[in-house]
Parts: C-alpha cells; sequence; structure tokens
C-alpha cells in the first residue's frame, strides 16, 4: 500500500518546552516526523513555541512557527496554513491534547483538516481510564482468556472526593490515584493512609483537566514492563522492543532504572505479553504509528495486568528507538502518510523491511537522572509522579557492564560503585531501612547492603520486589570486588574480566589504592593490553550487515570500526539532562556536526542521552553511545585516531568540548594532557575564564568593572569583605557552576548562617563573596570570536527581572528594549577586551550588570551558552555552526564571505523594527511537593530552576511577551480579579502597573498595606487578610484556591532568607490553581503590557522563514 | 565462581577462547547462530537442532532457568551449546532447576564467555559451518584435526535418530473433529498441541512409517513434521507425501515437512548460506498481503523454477505432476520460500514455525486454515 498522494501539507506539533515527562525526545522524535514527510514531498508546517529544538530549525520544515503550542494559536497557524491533514502523535502529550481540544471545537472540521496517524476515538479510549479497561477487557476476550477481567486492576473513576473515599472502602489501602488527561504520571500517587488519599486524590482531581481520577488495587511491587509496538494501516504490528524495570511497580517508569530488552521473562511469558499488546493496540484501534503499553506482572503466579498505554509517540519510544536502532518516529511518520511497514527499509541493514522485530545482542539499561538539590523543600521518595529532569542510557554486552557505564555517566558525585565512601555509620540494618523508601541512587544501596551480607532474598524484600536476577548481578560485582581487593596484583585476567563486568578505571582506582589512582589503573591497563572493542547496533544481531555505524564499547575480542582517512572531528555531547544543562547544549552540538559534514569532515558524536536528536544515528556520520568520561572518551579518540590513521587518514584532527556544556569542557584539560588535540578555545582559556584571580586579572589588565568580590573561608573573613565591599553581598561556593548554592545575602545574621549551612568550605574550596547590584539591568551577550580576535556580537539580551535571577530562569528580550546606544557599544568594547584578553576562539558568553549608567562583568563563560539557540533562532545566525567552524580555523572574515555569517553588522547592530523576541523560562515547580504534600516556593533566586524555555517573537515587547506567557503558563488574562501583594520596597513601583491593570477593567484584590498604598493614588481595591491573619471572609490563599483570581503578583517581604517564607503560601497556592504568578515589579510591568497587547488583540503569527529572510534582507 | 578454560574451532580454523559451560568434554556438530532473544528452552529441546552446535547471540542464558513446561521434546538435542553471560542464578515463578546444572545432566558441552557476536559475524559472512568445542583440549590445531574429520551437514539423513520409535496418540481438547496422521522427523510437542486446540487428535507416527500405517489410524489429514537434516537425503519421507499426494488427503508441513512436500511435487532443495534462525523473521502472505513475525529455524529450502540467490520469487502458478502449485509465503529479508500451497492438491505448508514456541503467534492461524482444509474435504 504505497504512499498516500492526496496529501501535499502535512501540519506537526512539536512538545514545546521542556518540563519533567517530556523532554528532548520529542524533538527528536520530531524532528525525524519533518525530515521524513519533507524527503517525501510533502509540505511541513510546524509549530512549536521552544526555541532550543532542532526542529524549529528553519530548514526542517516550510513554514516553521515558533508560536505557543495552544488551541488559540495552532488555529491561527491552521487558518494561515490551511494544511490537508495534522500529524498530532509525536509531539507528545502536549500536542495530542492540542488535538483534541482542536477537534472539538470544530477547528479541524471547519478547515477540512484531516487528523492523521491517530484518530480522536482512538486517542480517547487510550487515554480515557474508564473506556481502557473495557478494551483490555475485551483483548482478552480476543485472545480467548478465561478470565479478561483479571487483565486490569480492580478500580473505579471519581469524580468527587466522596466517590474517592466509598471506593476506598471497598479496595482497601493501598491504592495508586491516577489523574485523567495529565502527562508524565502529573498528580498521581500511591495513599498508603487516609490523610494520603485525601491529598493526593484532592490534588489529582484539580490537576486533571476534566476532574477526573481512577483508584485503583495496587500492583506495588510486581514486575514492570513495557511494550514499544508499531501498527501500520494493513494491520501489519511489530514489537519494537521490551523494556523491563529494575524498580518493580510503585515508581514512575520515567523514574525507574529500566533495562532492554526483558531480562526475567521466559518465551511463553513474552509472548502473553505480546499477544496482549497487540490485542489491545488493535481494540483501541490505533490506525497507524507507535504505541506503548505497560504492564504489571505478578512474580509469585505472572498474572498480567495491563497498566496503560499511549497512543503516540512517547520516551520510552526514543529509548526503545535509540535501544534498537529501530527509529520509531521516522517510521511512524511513514506510516501515517500511508505507508506499510513491509515497504519501508530497514534504515541499518537496507536490505531488509521494516516490519521485523529487532532482536538485540546487547543489554541497554536507562538510569535517570533527579535535581533534587535544587528544591531543598522537595519530597525524594520516587513514585508513581514523575520527577526526573533527565536520563542517561547505556549500552554493554551484559548487565552489569551496562549498568557500571549508566551509572557513571550520570555525572553525579558517585561515578558508579565504590567511587564515594560509604554514608557515616552505615550498618546492614539501616541500609535495608534505606531501601524500603525508593530513592535517588537505589542501586547504591543495594549494593551496599549485599556488601554488608545481606541476602538477595532480603534486599529483594526490602527493595518492595526488585528482581534476585538483577540482585544477583550486583551481587557478582560485590564478590568481584573482594577478589580485586584481595589480588596479590591486578593481573590481566582479572583486569579484563573487571572492564567485561564494566568497571571504570575510576572503581578499579578506589580498590587499588596503590595504582596512584585512574591514571595509574588505565597506565596498567593499556600496558596489558586491556583496550575495549567497538561494536555495532545493528537491529539484528548481527544476521546481516549493518550500514550505520552506531557504536557503542564493549571488552570483547572483535572491534567494528571501520578504517576511514578522512579528517575526523569528535563532538563531545552534554550527557543526560539536568537543570542547568539541557536541550540547548544538545542544539550547539548537532549544529556543530550539521556545519562540519557540510565541509567534508567525518563527524564522530559521543553523547549519552537517550532523548537527544545528537544520539539519532543520522545525526552524525558515526555515532558512540558512551559515558561522557574521560576513560570513556579517551577510548573513542584512541579507536578512531588509530583506526584513521591506520587507514592512511590523519585521524581526529580535533574534538570540540566547547557545545555540550559543562560536562566536556569539565573533560577538556585532562584530554589535552593525554594528547587528545582539543580545537577552539583552549583548556587553559577555559580556566582563566573560570578562576576568579586570573579572570579579574585579564578585566583589571583592560580596564573593565566588576563587582567588588572576595573569597572566604570563614564566617570572619566573609563579614569583613562584606563590610568593605557593602551589602548586599551575593556569596556563593566556589567549587560549583550553575549557581548551586548560590544567595543574594543582605545583613551578617544572614551570613553567618550561610557560612554555617555551607559546610564544606575549605582552603581550597573557599566561598565567593561578590558584591550584588541591587536594582540593576542583567545583561547576557553570546558572541563569537576568531583567531585573529575579530569579534561578532551574536546577540545582546536583555533580561526582564532585575539582576539576581540566575539568567537561565529570567526571561530576556532580544533586541534589548531599553538600552541606549551607548550602552550597547559599552558592551562591544566589554567583550571584545574579554575575548581576546581570555582568548576565546569560537563561543563567548558574558553576563553584565548595568546599574545606573555603570557596566559591570558578571561573569564570562568561553563555551556554547544556553541562549545559543534562542539567539540563533531570533537573530537568523547559526552561531553553533559559526563556532564549530572556527574552532577548526575558519575566520569570521570567511564565515561571512561563505555567507553564514551576514556580510556586514552582527547582533549588535539589528535595525529598529527587527522584531522582538521574549524568551521565558519553564519551571517544574508544580512537580514537586514536600513530604507533608504542601506544595513548594515557587520564588527565583540565583539559583537556576527552570527545566525548559520558550520564545515568543513579534513585532513589539508586549505582543512577543504576552505570547512568551501564553507558550510557557498559559495565556495572560484579559479580564477577572488580580491578587495584589508587594513588599514594601516594590510599592512604589507597582503603583503604575497595578493602576493601568485597573484601567483595563481588572478587579484588584489586595492585602492591607499593599491595598493602603493602591487607594492613595485612586486604585480601588478590595482589601483582603493574608492567611495569617485572623478576621472575616476569605483570606488571600482560600481565595485563589477557589479559583476566583485570573493573576497573582507577589514579591516578598524582607530580604535574604527570610523572603523565602513570605508569600509562600500565596505563591505556591497560584502554581497549584495553576494561574500566572508574577514575582518582580519589572515582571509585573511586562505582564501589563503584554495583557495590553491580548486585549488589543493584534498578536499574529508569521513563520520563521519569514521573519529570517526580512532580518536577512535587512541587512 | 572459576570455570575451566575451553576453546571453540571453526572448521576453517578461527578460534574462539572461553570457559567450560554445562557438560565438560568435546564436541562436534555444525555451527548455527540463532537470534531470539527468549526461549532457550524451546530451543535446546527441538529436535531440528540435532547435530547442530547452537550459538546464541542474545548475551544473557539462563535468566529464567528450566522449567517442567517449556520443553519440545524430551530432551535437549544441541550438540553443543555457545553463550556469552550464564546466569548464575535461575529467576521465575515457574522455574523448577537451573539451565546449567540441565545441561550438565545431559551431556551437554558448551562454551561461555566467547565474543558471540564476532562468531555470528564470521557463520554469516562464510556460512555454517562445522565447529568443536572442547574443554579438555587446549590445543586448538589437535581440535581443527577432528572438526575436519566430523561429519558434515549436508548431505545428512537424521530423521530416524529423532523420531519417536513407538506411534503415540495426542487427543483432542473439547470435542473430537479430526484426526490427523503425524509423521514424525522431529516434532514439536507443541504442533499436537495446537492442533489438539481445533479439536484434532494427532497420531505421531514414526519417520519409516507407510502409507498403509498412516491410514490405519483413520487420518482425515496428514502432518510432516519440522526436524533436522538434508532434505535431500529424505526419500522414505518424500515418497510417502507422493502417495498422500496422490490420494488427495489434505497435507500439512512445517519447516523440514515443507521441504518435504517441494521434493515430492519435484522441487529441488538447497542450503541456505546461513539459515534462518530466530523469532523476528518477517514473512508476507500472499494471500493477504498482510506482514506476520514468525520463528523460524530452517537451514535449507524449497528451490521453485525461477527463483533463487534473493531473486522475488515468482507469484504465478507452478505446474507440477500433481497440479498447480504456488509460493504461498514468502521471507521478506531474502525472498526465500516460505510457504507452498496446491491449487489443484489439498496440500500446504510453511517453511516456518506456526507452532511457534519459542517465538510470536503471528501464524497460529495456519492451523485454522489446516482445520478448514480438512473440513472442506470432509464436506466434499
Amino acid at each position: 500500500m504505497p504512499k498516500r498522494t492526496d496529501l501535499k501539507h502535512v501540519m506537526v506539533i512539536g512538545s514545546g518546552p521542556i518540563v519533567i515527562g517530556q523532554a528532548c525526545e520529542f524533538d527528536y522524535s520530531g524532528t525525524q516526523a519533518c525530515r521524513v514527510l519533507r524527503s517525501e514531498g510533502i509540505r511541513v508546517s510546524l509549530v512549536n513555541s521552544n526555541p532550543a529544538t532542532i526542529m524549529t530549525d528553519p530548514e526542517f520544515a516550510d513554514a516553521t512557527y515558533v508560536e505557543p503550542i495552544t488551541p488559540e494559536f495552532v488555529e491561527l497557524v491552521i487558518a494561515k496554513e490551511r494544511p490537508d491533514a495534522l500529524l498530532p502523535t509525536l509531539g507528545g502529550q502536549t500536542a495530542l491534547n492540542t488535538a483534541v481540544a482542536l477537534h472539538e471545537a470544530g477547528v479541524l472540521e471547519k478547515y477540512g483538516v484531516e487528523l492523521i496517524g491517530a484518530n480522536i476515538e482512538a486517542i480517547n479510549r487510550g487515554e480515557d481510564r474508564q473506556l481502557f479497561k473495557e478494551i483490555v477487557a475485551k483483548a482478552g476476550v480476543r485472545l480467548g482468556l478465561e478470565d479478561p477481567s483479571a487483565l486490569v486492576p480492580r478500580s473505579r473513576v471519581c469524580h468527587s472526593m466522596d466517590e474517592v473515599r466509598e471506593t476506598v472502602a471497598e479496595l482497601g489501602l493501598p491504592v495508586v490515584i491516577r489523574p485523567s488527561f495529565t502527562m508524565g504520571g502529573l498528580g498521581s500517587g500511591m495513599a498508603h493512609t487516609d490523610e494520603d488519599l485525601e491529598r493526593i486524590a484532592g490534588s489529582g482531581l484539580a490537576a486533571s483537566p476534566v476532574h477526573e481520577v481512577l483508584i485503583e488495587e495496587s500492583v506495588l511491587g510486581w514486575k514492570e514492563y513495557e511494550l514499544e509496538l508499531m501498527r501500520d494501516r494493513h494491520d501489519n504490528v511489530v514489537v519494537v522492543c521490551s523494556i523491563e524495570n529494575v524498580d518493580p511497580m510503585g515508581v514512575h517508569t520515567g523514574d525507574s532504572v529500566t533495562v532492554a530488552p526483558s531480562m526475567t521473562l521466559t518465551d511463553r511469558e513474552y509472548q502473553r505479553l505480546r499477544d496482549l499488546g497487540i490485542a489491545v493496540l488493535r481494540e483501541v484501534g490505533v490506525d497507524t504509528g507507535g504505541c506503548n503499553i505497560q504492564f504489571a506482572v505478578n512474580p509469585a503466579d505472572g498474572r498480567i495486568v495491563v497498566i496503560e498505554m499511549n497512543p503516540r509517540v512517547s520516551r520510552s519510544s526514543a529509548l526503545a528507538s535509540k535501544a534498537t536502532g529501530f527509529p520509531i518516529a521516522k517510521i511512524a511518520a511513514k506510516l501515517a502518510i500511508g505507508y506499510t511497514l513491509d515497504e519501508i527499509p530497514n534504515d541499518i541493514t537496507l536490505k531488509t523491511p521494516a516490519a521485523f522485530e529487532p532482536t538485540l545482542d546487547y543489554v541497554v539499561v536507562k538510569i535517570p537522572r533527579f535535581a533534587f538539590e535544587k528544591f531543598p523543600g522537595a519530597d525524594p521518595e520516587l513514585t508513581t509522579t514523575m520527577k526526573s529532569v533527565g536520563e542517561a542510557m547505556s549500552l554493554g554486552r551484559n548487565f552489569t557492564e551496562a549498568l557500571n557505564k549508566a551509572m557513571r555517566s550520570m555525572e553525579t558525585k558517585a561515578s558508579g560503585f565504590w567511587t564515594t565512601p560509604d554514608p557515616d555509620g552505615a550498618t546492614l540494618e539501616n541500609t535495608l531501612a534505606a531501601l524500603r523508601t525508593p530513592h535517588d541512587g537505589r542501586l547504591y544501596t543495594v549494593e551496599r547492603a549485599l556488601r554488608l551480607g545481606a541476602s538477595i532474598a532480603e534486599v529483594s524484600e526490602a527493595s518492595g520486589g526488585m528482581d534476585p536476577w538483577f540482585l544477583d548481578q550486583i551481587a557478582s560485582l560485590v564478590e568481584l570486588r573482594a577478589e580485586i581487593v584481595a589480588a596479590p596484583v591486578l593481573d590481566a585476567g582479572l583486569l579484563r574480566r573487571a572492564k567485561r563486568a564494566g568497571l571504570s578505571d575510576r572503581q578499579l582506582a578506589a580498590l587499588r589504592p596503590e595504582l596512584a589512582a585512574e591514571d595509574g589503573v588505565r597506565t596498567l591497563r593499556h600496558r596489558l593490553g586491556v583496550r575495549p572493542v567497538y561494536k555495532t547496533v545493528d537491529t539484528c544481531a548481527a544476521e546481516f550487515e549493518a550500514t550505520t555505524p552506531y557504536h557503542y564499547s564493549t571488552y570483547d575480542s572483535e572491534t567494528e570500526v571501520a578504517p576511514s582517512a578522512r579528517p575526523k572531528v569528535l563532538i563531545l555531547g552534554s550527557g543526560p539532562n539536568r537543570i542547568g544543562q539541557g536541550i540547548e547544549f544538545d542544539y550547539s552540538c548537532v549544529h556543530a556536526v550539521q556545519a562540519l559534514r557540510a565541509v567534508d569532515y567525518e563527524t564522530v558524536m559521543v553523547n549519552c542521552n537517550p532523548e537527544t536528536v545528537s544520539t539519532d544515528y543520522d545525526t552524525a556520520d558515526r555515532l558512540y553511545f558512551e559515558p561522557l568520561t574521560f576513560e570513556d572518551v579517551l577510548e573513542v579518540w584512541h579507536a578512531e585516531d588509530s583506526s584513521g590513521k591506520a587507514a592512511g587518514g590523519p585521524g581526529v584532527i580535533g574534538v570540540i568540548v566547547q557545545l555540550g556544556g559543562q560536562t566536556p569542557l569539565g573533560l577538556a584539560q585532562r584530554l589535552k594532557n593525554a594528547g587528545v588535540p582539543i580545537v577552539g578555545t583552549s583548556p587553559e582559556s577555559i580556566h582563566l575564564a573560570g578562576e576568579p584571580d586570573a579572570f579579574g586579572a585579564v578585566l583589571s589588565r583592560s580596564g573593565l568593572r566588576a563587582p567588588a568580590h572576595g573569597m572566604a573561608t570563614s564566617y570572619d573573613e566573609a563579614k569583613t569583605i562584606a563590610d568593605e565591599i557593602g551589602y548586599p553581598v551575593l556569596v556563593r561556593p566556589s567549587y560549583v557552576l550553575g549557581g548551586r548554592g548560590m544567595e543574594i545575602v543582605y545583613d551578617d545574621a544572614t551570613l553567618r548562617d550561610y557560612i554555617g549551612r555551607a559546610t564544606a568550605i575549605s582552603p581550597d574550596r573557599p566561598v565567593l563573596v561578590d558584591r550584588f547590584l541591587d536594582d540593576a539591568i542583567e545583561i547576557d551577550v553570546d558572541a563569537l570570536v576568531d583567531a585573529d580576535g575579530d569579534v561578532y556580537l551574536g546577540g545582546v539580551m536583555e533580561h526582564i527581572e532585575e539582576a539576581g535571577i540566575h539568567s537561565g530562569d529570567s526571561s530576556c528580550a532580544l533586541p534589548p528594549i531599553t538600552l541606549a546606544g551607548s550602552h550597547l557599544a559599552q558592551v562591544r568594547r566589554y567583550t571584545e577586551e574579554i575575548a581576546r584578553g581570555v582568548g576565546v576562539r569560537g563561543l563567548l558568553n558574558v553576563q553584565y550588570a548595568l546599574q545606573g549608567d555603570m557596566l559591570y562583568v558578571l561573569e564570562a563563560n568561553p563555551r556554547a551558552s544556553r541562549t545559543v539557540p534562542f539567539v540563533s533562532k531570533a537573530t537568523a545566525v547559526p552561531l553553533a555552526k559559526a563556532a564549530a567552524r572556527i574552532a577548526l580555523g575558519a575566520t569570521i572574515a570567511q564565515l561571512r564571505a561563505e555567507g553564514m555569517l551576514p556580510p556586514t553588522g552582527d547582533g549588535g547592530t539589528m535595525p529598529a523594527d527587527a522584531p522582538i523576541a521574549v524568551k521565558e523560562a519553564v519551571l517544574p515547580f508544580k512537580r514537586f511537593r514536600t513530604p507533608s504534600g504542601k506544595g513548594i516556593d515557587v520564588l527565583l533566586g540565583p539559583e537556576m530552576k527552570s527545566t525548559g524555555e520558550v520564545m515568543g517573537i513579534d513585532t513589539g515587547f508586549g505582543q512577543a511577551f504576552a505570547k512568551s506567557q501564553a507558550a510557557a503558563y498559559g495565556s495572560l488574562p484579559t479580564a477577572g480579579k488580580i491578587f495584589v501583594s508587594v513588599a514594601n520596597r516594590d510599592k512604589r513601583g507597582m503603583i503604575f502597573p497595578i493602576k493601568r491593570l485597573a484601567d483595563l477593567g481588572f478587579e484588584i484584590v489586595a492585602t492591607t498595606g499593599t491595598a493602603e498604598v493602591l487607594r492613595r493614588h485612586g486604585i480601588a481595591c478590595e482589601q483582603i487578610r493574608k492567611h495569617y491573619e485572623s478576621g472575616e471572609g476569605a483570606d488571600a490563599v482560600s481565595l485563589i484556591l477557589g479559583g476566583d483570581v485570573a493573576l497573582v503578583v507577589n514579591t516578598p517581604q524582607g530580604s535574604g532568607a527570610s523572603a523565602r517564607s513570605d508569600g509562600y503560601e500565596i505563591r505556591s497556592a497560584a502554581v497549584s490553581v495553576d494561574i500566572p504568578c508574577v514575582t518582580t515589579v519589572p515582571g509585573a510591568a511586562a505582564a501589563v503590557m503584554g495583557i495590553e497587547a491580548r486585549i488589543r488583540g493584534d498578536l499574529k503569527v508569521r513563520p520563521l522563514q519569514d521573519l529570517h529572510a526580512a532580518l536577512r534582507a535587512g541587512e | 565462581m572459576k570455570r575451566r578454560p575451553a576453546i571453540l574451532v571453526l572448521e576453517d580454523g578461527r578460534t574462539f577462547h572461553g570457559e567450560a559451560y554445562g557438560s565438560v568434554g568435546e564436541t562436534f556438530g555444525e555451527a548455527v547462530f540463532n537470534t531470539g532473544m527468549t526461549g532457550y528452552q524451546e530451543t535446546l529441546t527441538d529436535p531440528s537442532y540435532h547435530r547442530q552446535v547452537v550459538v546464541q547471540t542474545a548475551p544473557h542464558i539462563g535468566n529464567t532457568g528450566v522449567n517442567g513446561e517449556d520443553d519440545e521434546s524430551d530432551r535437549i538435542w544441541v550438540a553443543g551449546y555457545v553463550v556469552r553471560d550464564p546466569a548464575r542464578i535461575s529467576s521465575n515463578w515457574r522455574a523448577d532447576g537451573g539451565l546449567e546444572d540441565r545441561l550438565a545432566a545431559e551431556g551437554v558441552v558448551g562454551i561461555s564467555g566467547v565474543d558471540t557476536r564476532a562468531l555470528t559475524r564470521h557463520l554469516r559472512e562464510r556460512g555454517a559451518m562445522r565447529v568443536g568445542i572442547s574443554s579438555v583440549e587446549d590445543d586448538p590445531a589437535a581440535l581443527l584435526e577432528r572438526v575436519r574429520r566430523s561429519p558434515q551437514m549436508v548431505g545428512a539423513n537424521l530423521s530416524d535418530e529423532v523420531t519417536t520409535a513407538k506411534p503415540y496418540v495426542v487427543e483432542a481438547e473439547g470435542e473430537h473433529r479430526f484426526t490427523v496422521a503425524a509423521v514424525d522427523l522431529g516434532i514439536k510437542r507443541n504442533v499436537p498441541r495446537r492442533l489438539a486446540a481445533r479439536g484434532v487428535t494427532t497420531h505421531v507416527l514414526p519417520a519409516g512409517s507407510t502409507i498403509e500405517d498412516l491410514l490405519a489410524t483413520g487420518a482425515d489429514a496428514v502432518f510432516f513434521s519440522p526436524g533436522p537434516g538434508d532434505p535431500a537425503t529424505a526419500d522414505g519421507p518424500v515418497a510417502l507425501a507422493r502417495e498422500v499426494l496422490a490420494r488427495r488427503i489434505p497435507l500439512f508441513g512445517i519447516c523440514f515437512g515443507s521441504q518435504i512436500l517441494g521434493r515430492a511435487l519435484g522441487f529441488g532443495t538447497y542450503k541456505l548460506g546461513y539459515g534462518h534462525r530466530g523469532i523476528n523473521q518477517p514473512v508476507l502472505d500472499r494471500a493477504t498481503g498482510k506482514v506476520e513475525v514468525t520463528s523460524h529455524n530452517h537451514g535449507f529450502a524449497v528451490q521453485v523454477p525461477g527463483a533463487g540467490d534473493g531473486a522475488v520469487v515468482p507469484d504465478q502458478v507452478i505446474q507440477t505432476e500433481f497440479g498447480g502449485v504456488q509460493v504461498s509465503h514468502v521471507c521478506l529479508n531474502d525472498n526465500v520460500v516460505e510457504g507452498l500451497r496446491g491449487v489443484d492438491v489439498p496440500a500446504f505448508t510453511v517453511q516456518y514455525h506456526p507452532e511457534a514456541a519459542a517465538g510470536p503467534h503471528d501464524a497460529d492461524y495456519l492451523f485454522d486454515r489446516f482445520a478448514e482444509l480438512i473440513e472442506g474435504r470432509k464436506n466434499a
């Protein structure tokens, strides 16, 4: 059944900003889909508000709309583009929900747009809990099972707390609570007690857009499996991959350690899952495309329960694609336009069709990456609500190898077993006790329990049902550890066994202190000739020849790295997503690959993040799915360099470390010392920019201002510095990055408190004390610098919030909206001085603060920054591509001549009528609760907390800001009640914005102090008490929770730590009912401009291709 | 646990080092690889692997132990077993023992710790070949000598070595509808089980049975089973199949049974480079245009006129002395003939395993087709 000829124009919806539960896997799937559709000659229109995605690069679609993914804006795009069909299954739950909303609003019908890849009925059957239960039972009947009702947990859908209580009276506790139509398990949880029940079911009802939760029988502790399936319109179905969770039921699959293929099922049991999966898929009626089904299996008797299905491409399907080499999203797109599986060739073998089931001759392990340290109050227990912010995957020829590789891919403090000391006072008893609560890094606890003498049965019981087979594998490592510790010498045989079990040099060094650390182990290992080989992911366990060099390391006898004489460039990726290092860095790495491929380098990608475009085997010439540790990277370099030289070529001529964020940057110096050619900014220059004293010297040589600062190792020293430079001061540990542990301190008491809390202070690890510039405007600059010291200002971004909020969490505008020409000239001069002083070759990001007319340098990072994709999209200049070329010797002049950079001018000279782009950060507060179930605070500070970002772009700031808010949080209100409660120091600044809102017809509700000031300025407002003030009527918090407020404006009273508590209840109430919450004066002013733009109704949509053509033409 | 060293030597001299697995000793056979990720117990007990040394491409083997339900015959048949990472413990609620203990108890010599992927790639490039495994010999050259003296698979007649000594009956489940006489050339237990589920009583008969033996069971139809060896040597079963065809008795065959039908119709059979052994093979049913994911275990295939060497098999009816015949199924990976269907005779066969075990159940409908064929004949 060949391709449909009636589809000439297909619209694709992306997934918007990166949030917990919906990350860059949808950029990977969306990019693949766009590529496939265009290669079939179909016009593609795309809507996605996330500028840091590859899919929104203008070359991936015919018309790219970086616009909010809301029914309102998507309808505008449909009206303008008039596509034949909409493909909603590749943009996660966001795209699917938007498609359903458009259908229900009659928009699709009105414009004659066909939904492809899914139909509304199938979506509803998959998503609606009650319908799905019936579907599963029908599937059981179809298979002729004796008791089809046993295929689902006993359960009931409830719409009120009364119904919830009634249901639990029948089922008994514990029960699982699952809200309908939320993504990533948001709002779901397990209730063990009545209190849990009230809390979780209450917020679940609120989180569900249809106010519906499912209460179901607990299958806690059962084995958990997932199948990834694909179906074509001829009803051919294949299972792409089976995934088994090491963490049993009770932990969200996104937060579980998972393994592919399944390890502990016989064929009979596996085929039962397969039969059931296929029967459910058919019964749901997913016409074409990918789908994911989750099962729980009772380890005692094998009873199977079907948990849920997603009738779309998911995070698991991205994992399955990377795990097997079967590109689910790509195939799903082909199926959606009419192909059948047998008509599509297998990408990797080319000779065989996609109508088959991949078979693996390796083991894949995925481990989630958490960020609890960023959210101090949050409950770190792992539950059925997903909390992880990223993941790493690894491949090995056995489970322990894959597991150890995945553990060291995490880039956490511990880099695999034994690399950090056991917690103080660890005993068998308290270790087993700790296992009872699922937590981040639970496998470390498992290993410790086994090492301290627990039996496999004890650990299985304490961990709530981890399969003994997995535990035995970890026990084998404990035994191997004992052998390694006891061996008189580490001989080749034992070393080889250790490496085959996946142990890193660093782990071995921890066990053999006499070997002079990791370097000593490596030297010994190389001397004994124990080096990894590289195998290929080929979908077929070597049955057919693979044409795609997608490799992983292992310690086996034969390597499959093909010799090549072309000059090679290694690009190091950014590892698992975490807060502060996410998709933006992957974007830059992918751009480097594209730019270098275009000029005929052989590009070699190294990364371990399965969600990304960079780890799509179609991206680089060669892909190594490897941890980004020194050892693993050095071995890849060696394999590529030596095979290249053996083929008579130059081998690896350069390794690019400056595009993948902190991860590769941290390896630069050691790699260089080991003889690896680092290209771009040298490790020495990277160090220079990061070392306060050395960087201070660079600044003072050029006469550039920086806030006064000092370093302290005690409170007394810190106080002396603070007295000298004056409060407020910004304090932070010197040994961490990304704003971790950074605070603004206004007085001695808080300073003393901070130093007291910063436990790890020592002479080598002092605390940095900087003068904090109050009420300053923060400015971010991304620039390119070439070997001649020529500087190209990529973009100058003006933050909307004042300095003091981490740049990753602030919203900003480009071009700057209030800076004078003289300021820009100063920014240019400063940037040029820093570029030359540090010796940058490639990208440079500088953060400035402008206080009055005084410009201060806050910090400089000689690497790709988080804002590179935003700037590239807003200015139509591919900065990361240019940086990659510069790293390999091109000059800015050359790149201007080639057309990669504009012939004249730069991002500092944008025309006055250039469109304004606003970047807004997206924060994950809604995901986290304190252990007592309260929301956590939403206040922003110098420590970054956002998971992603959106871009709003339009002709004016108001419109662009309104779009950014709509994309990030939902549209700003145009009418209704606004609750205002601001700190004394902000009262003056709030008068104008609040008055304007009142004039626009909003009702103002304010707390006592704020209301007094507003009334004095003639603003009518209703006064309301704070929740802790006694009195009559509703308090502020209950007013907000009651859903009567459209916008909250709340700035924290006081300063320092006390600011955190004030208004906390108000802000978390706003988060829990999902309304915008403004916490700064400039934020309020911006919101007013956005609201005005909405009221005027002049929000238009315009494709990036148009904007870029106009920008380029204007130059 | 420290294991005894072992070596694996292929007839072209390539040598792999590993550790003894299962029984200590020495063994020879044809080296073949199986790509299934589940179902090692079914594979080991499948008589079609008689005289073959099976290389498992899935790295972890033995995780679920062995149980009393999943054997496909009453013993392990493989001549030797090659794995990368054997399980140290069994974990499954149905397990009643460990795999390695079972291998040792049945005297199966194996080797573990081998770069099975390198070995598989070698077999893919050079074709299936003889192999020796030894945990008692440490000189590869000496073992190679013995490998080269071991028997070849081409020309091997193995049916008599695997067939049942005496006839036995597998009763229908529920209401009895039909009786089938199954010629046991290495039958798997799941075949009569799948037939029984459709109301078929199966009389399993030894390989040397005559047409009279078959008819004596009162059979409504005849089944030719899967099994090991070179079909070119199966003169007895081929002659028997011709008798069945001549009498227009409904006939169904699987795997070796399909090759028997092919030869009975006058087609040739040939040895594939490295065979199909796995549970993920896509087969196109030409009648419906649908693809089924199927279980395969064959080193030989039927040669129809106008096909071969990866060329697309002709779709038209081929005339034979028993009337028109069509190629009903082809493997989408390499266009190998995977099924034959008589246009004028009530006979059809498939080269793959609709009974699965191990493998997907996509082709289970073929047992329904068999039942319909029998019913049609009965009514006619």
